[in-house]
């Protein structure tokens, strides 16, 4: 059986290795049409990475992948949570409030604005949760719309909750004090740390695997998601789950700022970092809501924004081209993924039909279970 | 394609050595006297018909002038603070010095990066609050050119109300609002001055929605302002829309509009509150290729021509020199301009 076992393995890896090489050719496409240089532009982003920049892609693929993992928690349910985005923010801003006036001392202070942020994550994505499961609105649309009214909300909050440096001309929130900062990870010259919450985002990853894989809870979870009438038929109270599985997409959400509030900017302003829930969506596809894949495709996507990063000024090519091979690997990720399990369906039928000696029968129509 | 030799060299420089800025001269396009001079854009970079492009034509004329070498990199919207070091990092390995930093966004990438290389010298445009001895914070005084656009509003107004719409709600655009009000006031005190921000930050679409902009302009019209004055960026476009389709008049920013904007709207554009970054980059620039590279707070204000009103258009020649006189007494400290509304 090792040799069948060997063989699962490639054919595990030959889609995303598909989805990759065909992303990174369609990329080049692009280039060469552009009239861009397309060796120095993979040479670049292909070159070793320097130390800081290695912390920096474990620093963005941290945030990344917290962000994966609160849209995965939706997807395994089929719930399509795309509000992770004002999710994070808001959140991050009642973080940064509430750290920032420190009605608690040291880490207690920090244990208090994460539990914050995950309770107003939660609850914002509760919103859209109890509309679905009461009114049967669709999420994709309450989440978008809250979204706008987050990213408002925010905007009008944290002019009322800004402190202004003289002569500056951003506005943020106060800052952290020094001693519920959590300290970051020495790595490298020193110029850069990690992030010390990628201890945190690590058992998350944990946390998502255990709830969803051995749990009643998960397994009630991943029910639903498959089929809303066998989980009604078995017992399950639907609307319950959606309602949960909101709260609990929400809350996850709701850590996606902090690494970057808690480890870096220290405040949320004008100039904290946006789009983070998005690129979740992406990387939570990319990772098929596993969350050692979520950590692959975080990783990725983290490589590539960082090694694009020098691409104007050594290259004179744009970054964004990143974001090309970025969309481009989402959707082929899902052709290739589609591509293998075929190609792994007809090496099955033509296992079973070497091993019953009989001669092919047409296709089954219910596809063996992996 | 000797970019494309060059822009080679660079990358395999990067390859094989963490800062080794020593050489680097080597892939010089044989230029002057070797000044390499990096400039990290804002969101929009070049062509974004305002700010960004201001800087650049600054780096474009000491270029041209001083014989300098340049390279540009522009930032992405909504990106992590450490691409914005990365790209000042990145500057400052390949060589480049000084490195400019456009907009205040980079405010605490430059005081970070700075500290790392204290070799390089590196300039921010509309930031005091990064500081270092290697650090030059080029800084204007838009409330005094909003002042005199202000005043200008008022001497024009048949209605006796004007407007102000804001791109987004930032200190720095409530300078201009300031002015604006202050000097409109100064020439008519009981003049009613509306005021409108597009959008509030972190959302900075105000400075690149000129539908909105038209919108916000359009309502002040109907209100019953008549001239109205937008320190929106790219939503300015609308604004000059509104104006055209009311009859009325609009006031540009930052650069000379009457200049830049489609030959149809050229009738509505009263003046313009110019800020002079390319001026202050030029200048920058200048000292730096004379080895005398300027550190500290850099005010460009009406004194040293950093702001201004433009004349271009002809609309306020028979205001001048009321315009001039306010412009005089700014300069002599008679008249203090507030920088908060």
């Amino acid at each position: 059986m090792s040799g069948g076992r060997v063989r699962r393995l490639l054919l595990g890896a030959a889609a995303p290795v598909l989805a990759l090489v065909a992303a990174i050719l369609i990329t080049s496409l692009v280039l060469l049409v552009a009239g861009d240089p397309v060796l120095d532009t993979w040479s670049t982003i292909l070159s070793a990475p320097r130390e800081r920049n290695v912390a920096n892609i474990i620093n963005n693929a941290t945030v990344l992948y917290l962000s994966g993992l609160a849209v995965a928690v939706g997807f395994r349910m089929n719930l399509f949570n795309i509000g992770v985005d004002g999710q994070y923010r808001i959140a991050a801003f009642a973080a940064a409030v509430v750290a920032g006036e420190a009605w608690l001392p040291g880490y207690l202070n920090t244990v208090l604005a994460i539990v914050v942020a995950m309770a107003v994550g939660a609850a914002w994505a509760g919103i859209a949760g109890l509309l679905r499961a009461t009114r049967g609105v669709s999420e994709v649309i309450s989440t978008i719309m809250l979204n706008f009214i987050s990213t408002s909300l925010v905007a009008f909050l944290l002019r009322k909750a800004a402190v202004r440096a003289p002569g500056s001309n951003s506005i943020n929130t106060k800052e952290i004090p020094e001693g519920s900062r959590i300290p970051g990870i020495p790595f490298g010259g020193g110029v850069v740390e990690i992030y010390g919450f990628v201890v945190l985002a690590v058992l998350s990853g944990l946390a998502y695997w255990f709830v969803l894989n051995r749990t009643r809870f998960g397994f009630d979870l991943r029910a639903t998601g498959q089929s809303t009438t066998a989980a009604v038929a078995s017992g399950i109270n639907v609307r319950r789950m959606i309602v949960i599985a909101m709260l609990i997409s929400g809350a996850a959400a709701g850590l996606v700022g902090l690494p970057i509030l808690f480890g870096d900017a220290y405040s949320y302003g004008s100039t904290f970092q946006s789009g983070l829930g998005f690129s979740g969506i992406a990387i939570a596809l990319l990772g098929r809501n596993h969350p050692v894949g979520i950590g692959l495709g975080a990783l990725l996507f983290a490589y590539l924004n960082e090694q694009s990063n020098p691409l104007q000024i050594l290259v004179g090519v744009s970054p964004e081209i990143v974001a090309i091979t970025q969309g481009v690997i989402v959707l082929t990720v899902v052709v290739s993924y589609e591509v293998v399990r075929r190609y792994r369906r007809r090496l099955e039928q033509q296992a079973v039909a070497a091993a019953t000696d009989r001669p092919e029968r047409p296709a089954p129509t219910e596809e063996v279970a992996t | 394609m000797a970019a494309l030799l060059a822009a080679g060299v660079m990358s395999l420089g990067a390859l094989s050595a963490c800062g080794s800025s020593g050489g680097s001269d080597s892939s010089g396009s044989g230029s002057g006297d070797g000044l390499k001079v990096g400039m990290a854009y804002d969101v929009g970079g070049r062509g974004d018909q305002s700010f960004n492009d201001s800087a650049a034509a600054g780096l474009d004329k000491a270029k041209k002038d001083l014989g300098i070498e340049t390279q540009e990199s522009e930032a992405v919207d909504g990106e992590a603070e450490s691409a914005r070091e990365e790209r000042l990092r990145t500057f400052a390995d390949a060589g480049y010095n000084p490195v400019i930093a456009v907009g205040f966004a980079y405010s605490a990438s430059v005081a970070k990066v700075a500290k790392e290389y204290p070799d390089i010298d590196f300039a921010i445009i509309d930031d005091e609050e990064a500081k270092g001895d290697n650090i030059a914070n080029l800084v204007f005084a838009e409330e005094q050119g909003s002042f005199l656009v202000g005043a200008a509003a008022a001497l024009k107004t048949k209605s006796n109300e004007v407007g102000f719409v804001g791109g987004v709600e930032t200190p720095l655009i409530q300078k201009f609002e300031a002015g604006y009000v202050a000097g409109a006031k100064a020439v008519k005190p009981d003049i009613t001055v509306d005021t409108t921000y597009l959008s509030q930050p972190p959302d900075f679409s105000g400075f690149g929605d000129p539908a909105k902009g038209k919108t916000a302009a359009q309502g002040m019209y109907d209100k019953g302002a008549d001239v109205v004055y937008h320190a929106a960026g790219g939503s300015g476009g609308g604004v000059f829309e509104a104006a055209k389709s009311a009859n009325k008049l609009a006031i540009g920013v930052d650069s000379d509009q009457y200049k830049t904007v489609d030959a149809s709207l050229r009738s509505v554009i009263l003046t313009s509150m110019l800020k002079n970054v390319d001026v202050a980059v030029y200048n920058y620039l200048k000292s730096a290729s004379e080895g005398d590279i300027p550190t500290g707070v850099r005010r460009y204000d009406l004194k040293v021509g950093g702001v201004d009103y433009s004349t271009s258009g002809g609309q306020v020649d028979d205001i001048k020199s009321k315009l001039d006189d306010y412009k005089q007494q700014i300069i002599d400290g008679k008249i203090t301009v507030p920088t908060k509304p």
